[in-house]
């Protein structure tokens, strides 16, 4: 297996403020990775250094054998990169198929149609919902339609932000399946980023654990699911 | 759902009938007459009172039917998709009905040349609104220094057409690229600015513009203007009595001459300017740039997310709203044949942003009715003098408070995939 991501004490700032304190994530091309840790930990800092915003002020990010550390943000996500940002953000006035559009913008028009059936096949709800306007859809529809825009470019990467957050259990579930299935049906190396510790070990290969801006465990899902700390700091209560 | 109950109306409103028998005997009844030779007569006319009696309970009736029909429809509230297709049906209609008889007005009889003097004045303005639709409804960059392109475009084409003598249709598509030019020399320091801090900055930009012309006294005139700006022809042929070279528009079709050819001419030409603004946004808005920009006025991050570079997308929507300003402009100054800052100030481009906003922001058609209203309006109510800005005023307070999205604020989807919305479920 070959390394696709590589970040190397990679340090970020806000303003003054230290986000990252060095870290070293390595993600294999083909595996789920997931980034686990508490709120300010520096979950969603690590996605958006490597998509370049902010620019990681120390350490590297080398990505396919290139080094991205210093790229500005619409070259990288053009590279084979995409991420379904923290929050969702789809495009709320503009309808399913739009949105759809907007994640293909910079890819090959002829396997538009082709990737667009794609993602209707992972997430069938999209479909119904095509002629509607993205502000319109559920909570879990628009996580959809905006991991759904994330895979219309074709990445090679996929950086999931929290795609869990304020979703109805029942379609956590069904989301977790789809990421599953894009990992394992399409290759696609994805880069998960989580609070929901429980579900996300257990579907990914192998797990970080991000304290205060640094990484403090790593391991393969079962074994940090294994561990007693990690059961006891982001697994108490209804994870079971 | 309540059924509206027709024998107690019928019942009402025979009341009503009665009531207004009593009424209409004395009154239309009985009549005095005192031209008769034996002094005054009492005529009768009893028939007349029942009919009128009878209109009034069938009238009464009528009204009591349409009031509770209506609240039956308002009750069955419609889902508001199907409202939105209806929305779009009306809006289709309209842009129709505003297409044909903007072709047809000057052939109609009432058309003078006041008439066609607002018309034109009208049709600048909503080609403008188009203009600036493209960088404010459509990118979502709030631009408050519009009328400072407006400006480049009539100076540019004043200067050029003046100096050297070149026909309009060589002058206008430079008129727009210098425009299009100040525009991206503008965007380029300010566009990583947003929302409040764009719009002080353009507005600044507005105002410099301005104070050059009025202070370059050698090259703009200054507060001077510049005068005798060539006007357009027919494609080489002038709108003249007679002209030393060659001949002129009415010789050469035969026509009598009359000077309002020019005017009608001069309708039809901003006609096509601002459909030609409008074709072409309709027709971005399909492209990928023209949904960046829609893209880019709703999410900026995302936007990033998805490989958008957002200073060069923002940076054609500024370059491309400022050269239809341009065009404008330039149309402006051929129109006035002078020009002056003073056509340049402040209240021009807050003028042509309400017409953008009160016509709902991205909206086409929007922007037709709004132009009509704020600019056809303001010359209607001429004869109101000093009471002329307070009826402007008070149109915009009334749309903000009943349509505070705009007048037409359903944005229309680009492309339509399966089956259409309303048709499903």
């Amino acid at each position: 297996m070959t390394v696709l991501l590589d970040l190397e004490g990679v340090a970020a700032y806000y303003g003054a403020i230290q986000a990252l304190n060095g870290i070293d994530i390595q993600v294999m091309e083909g595996e789920i990775v997931t980034l686990i840790g508490a709120n300010g930990a520096g979950k969603s800092t690590t996605l958006m250094t490597i998509c370049g915003s902010p620019q990681a002020r120390s350490g590297r990010i080398m990505y396919a054998g290139e080094d991205i550390t210093n790229r500005p943000t619409h070259q990288i996500m053009r590279m084979g990169i995409s991420q379904s940002p923290e929050g969702r953000r789809i495009f709320p006035r503009m309808t399913v198929l739009e949105n759809l559009q907007m994640g293909a913008a910079f890819g090959d028009p002829a396997h538009f149609d082709a990737d667009l059936e794609e993602v209707f096949s992972l997430f069938p709800r999209l479909k119904e919902r095509i002629a509607q306007r993205g502000g319109t859809l559920s909570g879990g529809e628009q996580q959809m339609l905006a991991i759904g825009r994330a895979l219309m470019s074709r990445p090679r990467l996929l950086l999931l932000d929290e795609p869990s957050l304020g979703i109805a259990p029942m379609l956590v579930r069904q989301i977790f399946a789809a990421i599953k299935e894009i990992n394992a049906a399409k290759g696609v190396t994805i880069l998960l980023v989580e609070q929901n510790a429980f579900h996300a070990l257990r579907l990914a290969h192998r797990g970080y654990v991000l304290v205060n801006g640094a990484i403090q465990m790593s391991g393969t899902g079962s074994e940090l699911l294994a561990r007693p700390e990690i059961r006891a700091a982001y697994l108490e209560g209804g994870a079971v | 759902m309540a059924e509206i109950d027709y024998i107690a109306q019928a019942k009402e409103s025979a009341i009503a009938a009665l009531v207004g028998l009593a009424l209409t005997v004395p009154i239309v009844g009985l009549r005095t007459d005192s031209s008769g030779p034996d002094g005054m007569t009492i005529d009768v006319r009893m028939l007349d009172a029942v009919l009128l009696a009878i209109g009034i309970g069938v009238g009464h009736f009528m009204v009591n039917l349409a009031r509770g029909l209506l609240q039956q429809r308002r009750r069955a509230a419609k889902p508001a998709i199907a409202r939105a297709a209806n929305l779009k049906s009306v809006a289709y209609f309209l842009g129709a009905g505003a297409l044909v008889f903007g072709l047809v007005l000057p052939g109609l009889p009432f058309a003078d040349r006041y008439v066609m003097d607002v018309g034109t004045l009208v049709l600048t303005y909503v080609m403008l609104g188009w203009g600036l639709n493209i960088v404010v409804g459509l990118a979502g960059l709030l631009d408050l220094g519009y009328v400072a392109f407006y400006a480049v475009g009539a100076y540019s084409y004043a200067l050029i057409a003046s100096h050297f003598g070149w026909s309009f249709w060589v002058c206008l598509p430079l008129a727009g690229a210098f425009a299009a030019f100040f525009g991206i020399i503008l965007g380029f320091p300010v566009l990583r600015l947003r929302g409040d801090y764009l719009a002080i900055v353009t507005l600044g930009f507005g105002e410099i513009i301005r104070v050059i012309l009025l202070n370059w006294y050698d090259f703009t005139g200054g507060p001077d203007g510049m005068s005798r700006i060539p006007r357009p022809d027919f494609f080489g042929l002038p709108f003249a009595r007679s002209s030393p070279d060659g001949a002129t528009f009415h010789e050469f079709f035969g026509l009598e001459f009359s000077s309002m050819h020019r005017i009608i001419f001069l309708y039809y030409l901003i006609f096509a300017l601002a459909l030609l603004t409008n074709v072409f946004t309709l027709r971005i808005r399909r492209l990928p740039v023209g949904r960046a920009w829609e893209a880019l006025r709703e999410d900026e991050i995302a936007c990033r997310s998805l490989g958008v570079n957002p200073t060069n997308t923002k940076l054609t929507a500024f370059a491309i709203g400022a050269m239809f300003g341009g065009f404008a402009g330039a149309f402006f100054a051929t129109r006035q044949g002078f020009i002056s800052p003073e056509s340049f100030t402040f209240i021009e481009s807050a003028v042509i942003l309400a017409i953008v906003v009160l016509g709902g922001m991205g909206s086409q058609i929007g922007v037709v009715l709004a132009a009509i209203l704020l600019i056809g309006g303001t010359e209607i109510f001429r004869d109101l003098a000093e009471y002329r800005m307070l009826a402007f005023g008070a149109a915009m307070v009334a749309i903000m408070v009943w349509k505070p999205r705009g007048l037409l604020s359903n944005r229309e989807p680009t492309v339509r995939l399966g089956p259409k919305p309303g048709a499903g479920s």
